[in-house]
């Protein structure tokens, strides 16, 4: 049984229409949009910047000796900041992100809402399978290489020498795979962008190492804490199954960046990796790493994990870099089965990575005027997994990621499989230091 | 640079008068001193005690950031909290994990209070007392044999060691516990180390009297040049300052800029950057307060300046080309943006002036065009703007 949904997608392309897309087929192709397609891309140029792609230590400890101030607005900042403002003069935005309001809900965790009815379309809905992660890229389909060329503020990757470099009119070289940075034009909040690695090579919505690594370096090299990125897998309510992260600025906690954790494990290459406690959403915390690609290939390899055993997830990198959330989901396959309650259903809000983080965007006057943390945690507590569900797939996870596991983690296993009183759990692998290890054991009764 | 480190002395000396650094290193304390009215929020004095301890020198801290004693154990979430903190102008208590100049981490209770201005009550310094803390032994260690013998013995040790991170009403929850690796291997002391280290209730009181003291004496002193401050915020003026995460945002920017407020009479100035007064030769608070049109003259064109009027009438955002003049009265053209800044109610908060000397050089550029780089510094305002007014009450007193 296939599970789909149906939802009005959100425009992220100004050339991102139904009539349009029937006339490109019908025309085999060539458009005359100034989009990325074979079509147009001759000749294009693009502001280019690379950055340093020596291994990045995550710490701050290379940083002491230069930047003991409060560092300046990064220069990779600066260019998405100065291209999103250039771009919103010019009208290319569908509506003013920042003449919609917002606030802080009063609670311990301070989630944000925002009132924003311009954003979801009165169109009629699309349909959208919910029930599988991995679905092969289809060029019918609305794909970032249809956006025009004014709704791509640049391109972005390694550079081939030792320091970060800008070309303001570099050639989009075909050839080399570039990936872009573009505009989202229906933005949740000022400055939303979309990455999408290896643009023309058109891969489907599916996270891999490189890509990963991509992201993290774009969060790093931005070097602000409030520019976070994220990431929805299909059936965690991706709409476009083209390769993508979103990014945005926002600059206030989010309620996730507050939750407590508890440690879990730290892998062979020093990537911390605890659990989200108190709070909604069942979810790991990555951190931490000898090297960014320490970390970056933790979250990658548990992200892929995920995506080869079909459960849907999302990913938040915050603090520039240094903290990254990773939560599967559940919530639209409940909502095919009809499990989840009108009301929740009727507030339209689809749970993805910013909604688990913390920001809401609400279309109806009067969900945002009763906003409560209570409304927030009670919808996001539909999307997590249960506890049960939720220890297995982290099971799963740490097998994939597992490298080693000395002698002591061993027998320290073996205790917890003894315990008493249990039913039906599996130790787990847990890679490296044993620092926490869970158990079923029964308290005392 | 001189001029920074100038300002640097000033901000403490013009309000506390050097006599207060005296009074200040009598007291055996351990910490240091902010301004988050200076580009970068530098530490503009630093006790004796936390020299002493840390193993700096001076002039190694004094202008630089909190940040520089961070390292990489210390708890990115902790360290999220005081940037929250100094974002809502408020006191916080808080274990971190520091490290001293020869590269060794230390744990410390850090607590932070805001000093207000009595006048506007505007935060015009951070106090940080940084009181070094005792590791406690985590008893788990010991405790491997009672694994499973008494459940509530464990949710016990599970409490005194990771405190800070489980929350009671999940553990009950969930009906399970967590013991720790019983193992105390010497790999695992260094991870130990990381984990958060819980003051005691005597670290805390000492830290909370400390802070006390420091205030006593900033509040004495302060009485003497007549610039007075206080631990708590009292607004006699009918202004709202501008808060001092807006400062510290704001202070991140390198371009020349202003901010107006369009809702006070004749959109008066209420926020300069370092390059706005290096361009114009005037001293903040020469300008602040003031509206823009000090910097036109005799031969700046009426019509520009009516197009700005426009733009800002029908809240629209424009780009002039203006002859400006500095304080010395020579002139330059100058290649003006300005554009609406609206804050969290959705509504016109501010509207920022970049200016672009013409013909200046070509600063930093590295690529980047002028054109490019003010429209940056636009977006930057307005993100910090942004988040204004987002809370319930806008700042915790």
């Amino acid at each position: 049984m296939m599970l789909r949904i149906k939802r009005v997608p959100t425009l992220v392309s100004n050339h991102q229409r139904e009539e349009e897309e029937e006339k490109a087929r019908r025309n085999g192709g060539g458009c005359g949009r100034n989009c990325l397609n074979k079509c147009c891309i001759q000749g294009a140029r693009l502001p280019l910047y690379t950055f340093k792609s020596v291994n990045k230590n995550v710490n701050e400890k290379d940083l002491i000796g230069d930047e003991k101030k409060e560092p300046p607005v990064a220069f990779l900042d600066s260019l998405v900041l100065g291209e999103w403002e250039d771009r919103m003069q010019r009208g290319l935005f569908r509506y003013d992100v920042t003449a919609c309001e917002t606030k802080v809900i009063p609670g311990e965790y301070g989630f944000i809402a925002q009132l924003n009815e311009g954003r979801h379309l009165k169109k009629r809905p699309t349909e959208f399978r919910v029930d599988k992660v991995l679905q092969p890229f289809d060029a019918n389909k609305f794909n970032f290489t249809k956006v025009g060329q004014e709704e791509v503020l640049f391109q972005f990757g390694a550079s081939d020498d030792d320091e970060a470099n800008f070309f303001p009119y570099a050639p989009i070289d075909v050839g080399d795979s570039p990936s872009v940075v573009a505009i989202n034009v229906s933005p949740i909040e000022y400055g939303h962008v979309l990455l999408i690695p290896r643009i023309l090579d058109c891969l489907p919505q599916r996270i891999d190492r490189e890509s990963f690594l991509l992201a993290l370096h774009m969060a790093a090299e931005a070097g602000n804490p409030y520019f976070r990125l994220g990431y929805n897998s299909l059936g965690a309510f991706a709409t476009i199954n083209h390769l993508h992260f979103q990014a945005y600025y926002l600059a206030v906690p989010f309620p996730i960046e507050k939750a407590p954790t508890r440690r879990i494990t730290t892998t062979d290459e020093g990537v911390k990796i605890s659990e989200l406690s108190n709070y909604p959403v069942r979810g790991l915390v990555f951190e931490g790493g000898n090297t960014l690609i320490n970390l970056s290939n933790a979250v990658s390899d548990s992200c892929i994990c995920l995506q080869d055993n079909n459960i849907p997830y999302n990913v938040l990198i915050s603090d520039s870099g240094k903290l990254i959330f990773l939560f599967p989901q559940c919530y639209a396959e409940k909502q095919a089965l009809g499990e989840v309650s009108p009301e929740l259903l009727d507030t339209q809000v689809n749970p993805a990575v910013w909604e688990i983080s913390g920001h809401m965007v609400l279309k109806r006057k009067q969900d945002y005027e009763e906003a409560s943390e209570e409304n927030a945690w009670r919808l996001l507590a539909e999307v997590s997994l249960s506890e049960e569900r939720f220890q297995e797939v982290m099971g799963l996870i740490f097998e994939a990621i597992a490298c080693k596991i000395d002698a002591n983690g061993n027998t320290a296993l073996g205790m917890g499989e003894k315990a008493e009183g249990e039913s039906g759990t599996h130790p787990m692998m847990v890679p490296g230091k044993q620092e926490c290890l869970a158990l079923r054991s029964a308290l005392a009764s | 640079m001189e001029s920074h480190l100038g300002l640097i002395d000033q901000s403490f000396d013009a309000r506390y008068s050097s006599w207060a650094r005296e009074a200040l290193d009598e007291l055996p304390d351990s910490f240091t001193v902010t301004d988050p009215c200076i580009s970068g929020h530098p530490i503009v004095f630093a006790s004796r005690g936390f020299l002493k301890m840390s193993g700096y020198s001076k002039d190694e801290v004094i202008g630089k950031n909190g940040r520089m004693f961070q390292g990489p154990a210390t708890n990115r979430r902790s360290v999220m909290e005081i940037r929250e903190a100094i974002r809502e102008e408020r006191t916080i208590q808080i274990s971190l994990l520091n490290y001293r100049k020869d590269g060794t981490p230390f744990w410390m209770l850090f607590h932070m209070s805001p000093v207000f201005s009595k006048d506007d009550g505007r935060v015009v310094h951070f106090v940080a007392v940084r009181l070094p803390i005792s590791r406690r032994p985590r008893g788990f260690g010991r405790n491997c044999n009672n694994l499973g013998e008494d459940g509530s013995r464990i949710l016990e040790i599970v409490f005194g060691s990771c405190r800070r991170e489980v929350c009671t009403d999940s553990v009950a929850e969930m009906g399970r516990c967590r013991t720790l690796d019983s193992f105390v291997d010497s790999d695992n002391r260094g991870l130990e180390a990381e984990e958060l280290c819980e003051a005691s209730d005597l670290e805390k009181r000492k830290a909370a009297t400390a802070i006390n003291n420091i205030l006593s004496v900033l509040t004495h002193y302060s009485e003497l040049t007549g610039r007075l401050v206080s631990g708590k915020r009292c607004n006699s003026s009918g202004m709202v300052p501008l808060s001092s995460s807006l400062n510290i945002s704001l202070g991140r920017i390198k371009q020349s800029f202003v901010l107006t407020n369009p809702h006070l009479p004749d959109m008066p100035i209420v926020y300069a950057s370092d390059a706005f007064l290096n361009l114009t030769g005037y001293a903040r608070h020469e300008v602040l307060g003031q509206n823009c049109r000090f910097l036109s003259g005799p031969d700046t064109d009426p019509k520009t300046i009516c197009q700005i009027k426009k733009a800002i009438q029908s809240e629209q955002a424009c780009s002039v080309r203006i002859l400006n003049y500095r304080k010395d009265r020579s002139s330059f053209w100058n290649l003006l943006h300005i554009s609406p800044v609206r804050n969290a109610t959705g509504k016109i908060a501010f509207y920022v002036g970049v200016q672009i000397e013409e013909g200046g050089k070509n600063e930093g550029g590295k690529g980047l065009s002028p054109e490019m780089r003010q429209l940056g510094a636009v977006g930057a305002v307005k993100v910090a703007v942004r988040s204004l007014w987002m809370g319930a009450g806008t700042s915790k007193t």
